[in-house]
């Protein structure tokens, strides 16, 4: 029998704590849409993806309606862009990147992800083409994301890319200088990439995944910083376990709405991503848990024990809770989309290279980092490479996700507007990479990699 | 198949009338009701078998979100796995 005070208590996660389902997220494999002809490429992906999504948005709503819980997004990830302009006759594939556009338009959804190469070993054909094109790419289109892998615990780190990525990023900001240098907010360079993450910028449909399936991304850092609230004078060994038990009934909530979407869609069910993943809204913030376990502000020493314990105690409730778990399930950083986050930066709380630290007991990385616009792109390539560095030793994924906000310089603010909110421009640090960053060639495998 | 359907703001008069209204107008019967009032605030959960539901679920759930926005309510239709699935293993 239901009793009272857990319905109350889901209405009040759900009003006043912003507990939400953040994305669902359907992969769809383009490996039969490949053709040396673009048009008929081109032709082949949107009627697969118009097909395959044609009720994606709809059944969201109606499961929101349902359950009275809201999906703030509904997304698809496609295959690796860059196997599709392999074959390609046609050397500049933005036209797929258009498609994609258009195909994610038709079907409603918000965001479509997979305009991506994996070349964390080296570059294959189709892949250079496919990176040079991002730029261009996220300029010309709306709804289009893209990602690359440069490195993995297995393979070591691409340094060639990581240098290219550099580059790119800072072309891709300027491309798009006049809509806040949005174009790299919608791209993300990834080690240990995974091939299910239902969460943008960095969603891509794995090619051991079937050809359609649905993933479902959770959130709930309100709900966390609520019940760690209740909590004054606990130990920290209480406080892990109530975040374990909030994070159980979050994550029962994505796996319940994951397996009704996709049995309306008729579609397997993929993964539920446990992140942790805040918004601007007022009060749903990682920063704010954190700084609801005694910190002073987010930033201050003692942040990345508070961040590893709140990671741990997310995967703990959140394992059980589904069939299930994959992704990136991790807690979330991003600066610009986290409220407490860009107070501590403003108050000078929270610098890069603390943020770097954070990026090794969490998920993802430096994600949403506002730079200054003159930005050299060596130094941003050796961001890449001290990220990449860190996911690689660590057996985990780490992403660089930051924008060089053009003719910006530190202290003023970017403001994006909406979920990806606004970053103040952080300082960086000056000293050049170059040479290093300029050798090229590949970091050798750790000896983590050697497992068998 | 069962909803709960809450209903929590300022006691007034005839909310349990409207509401049980609409579900008659609907085709669903009521099972259960626990309704509290802490100091002014007025809390009721109420339990509905919506197998006979007339129309669709989210039309009748609109319509209830409306009679709570008209009243300075906030009511809520949801199916009852949402309760389930967070509270039992």
């Amino acid at each position: 029998m239901l009793n009272n005070t857990d319905i109350l208590e889901t209405i009040q996660m759900i009003q006043e704590e912003h507990l939400d389902i953040r994305t669902i997220t359907m992969g769809i494999s383009l490996l039969d849409c490949i053709s040396p002809d673009i048009d008929i490429a081109c032709a082949k992906i949107y009627d697969k993806i118009t097909r395959a999504a044609q009720n994606h948005v709809k059944t969201g709503q109606d499961i929101e309606k349902r359950y009275g819980i809201p999906i703030i997004n509904k997304r698809i990830s496609v295959t690796p862009v860059a196997v599709l302009c392999a074959g390609l006759e046609e050397k500049n594939p933005v036209k797929l990147a258009l498609t994609l556009d258009k195909a994610a338009k038709e079907t409603g959804v918000d965001y479509i992800g997979g305009y991506s190469a994996l070349v964390h070993k080296g570059f294959s054909a189709g892949d250079l083409p496919l990176i040079n094109s991002i730029p261009e790419a996220l300029a010309v289109t709306e709804r289009v994301c893209s990602s690359v892998n440069i490195g993995s615990t297995k393979a070591g780190i691409n340094m060639d890319a990581v240098r290219l990525m550099g580059e790119i990023i800072l072309e891709t900001a300027k491309s798009t200088a006049d809509n806040y240098c949005f174009g790299a907010a919608k791209i993300v360079v990834f080690c240990n990439a995974v091939e299910d993450n239902p969460f943008m910028a960095g969603a891509f449909h794995g090619f051991g995944e079937p050809d359609v399936v649905l993933n479902v991304g959770v959130s709930g850092p309100g709900v966390v910083r609520a019940a760690v609230a209740k909590m004054q004078g606990a130990s920290i060994d209480e406080i892990a376990e109530q975040i374990k038990k909030t994070a159980f009934k979050i994550t029962r909530m994505g796996q319940l709405v994951g397996t009704q979407a996709s049995k309306a869609l008729g579609i397997p069910f993929g993964i539920v991503d446990l992140s942790l993943a805040p918004t601007p809204a007022v009060g749903d913030s990682v920063a704010y848990i954190l700084e609801e376990m005694g910190l002073e502000k987010c930033g201050a020493y003692g942040t990345t024990a508070a961040l590893a314990l709140l990671n741990d105690a997310v995967k703990k409730g959140g394992v059980m809770a589904s069939s299930h778990v994959g992704g990136l399930s991790g807690a979330f950083i991003p600066v610009s989309e986290d409220a407490g986050m860009i107070e501590a930066v403003k108050s000078g709380a929270l610098s890069l290279e603390k943020l770097e630290a954070m990026t090794a007991v969490c998920s993802v990385g430096l994600d949403m980092v506002v730079v200054p616009g003159d930005t050299p792109a060596e130094i941003i390539s050796a961001m890449i490479a001290d990220e990449a560095a860190i996911g690689m030793v660590n057996n985990k994924t780490t992403a660089v996700r930051v924008i060089p906000a053009i003719g910006m310089k530190e202290g003023e603010v970017l403001d994006f507007g909406g979920l990806f909110g606004s970053g103040p421009v952080m300082p960086v640090n000056r000293f050049s990479p170059t040479g290093f960053i300029s050798r090229g060639g590949r970091i050798p495998a750790p000896l983590q990699s050697l497992k068998n | 198949m069962r909803a709960v359907i809450t209903v929590i703001g300022k006691d007034t008069v005839g909310i349990l009338a409207k509401v049980t209204g609409i579900c008659a107008e609907a085709n669903v019967n009521v099972m259960d009701v626990t309704q509290t009032i802490v100091q002014d605030l007025f809390a009721m959960t109420m339990l509905t078998d919506i197998s006979g539901l007339q129309g669709e679920f989210g039309a009748f759930s609109d319509k209830l979100t409306n009679l709570g926005t008209s009243m300075n309510l906030q009511i809520h239709v949801m199916h009852e796995d949402i309760f389930n699935s967070m509270h039992r293993i």
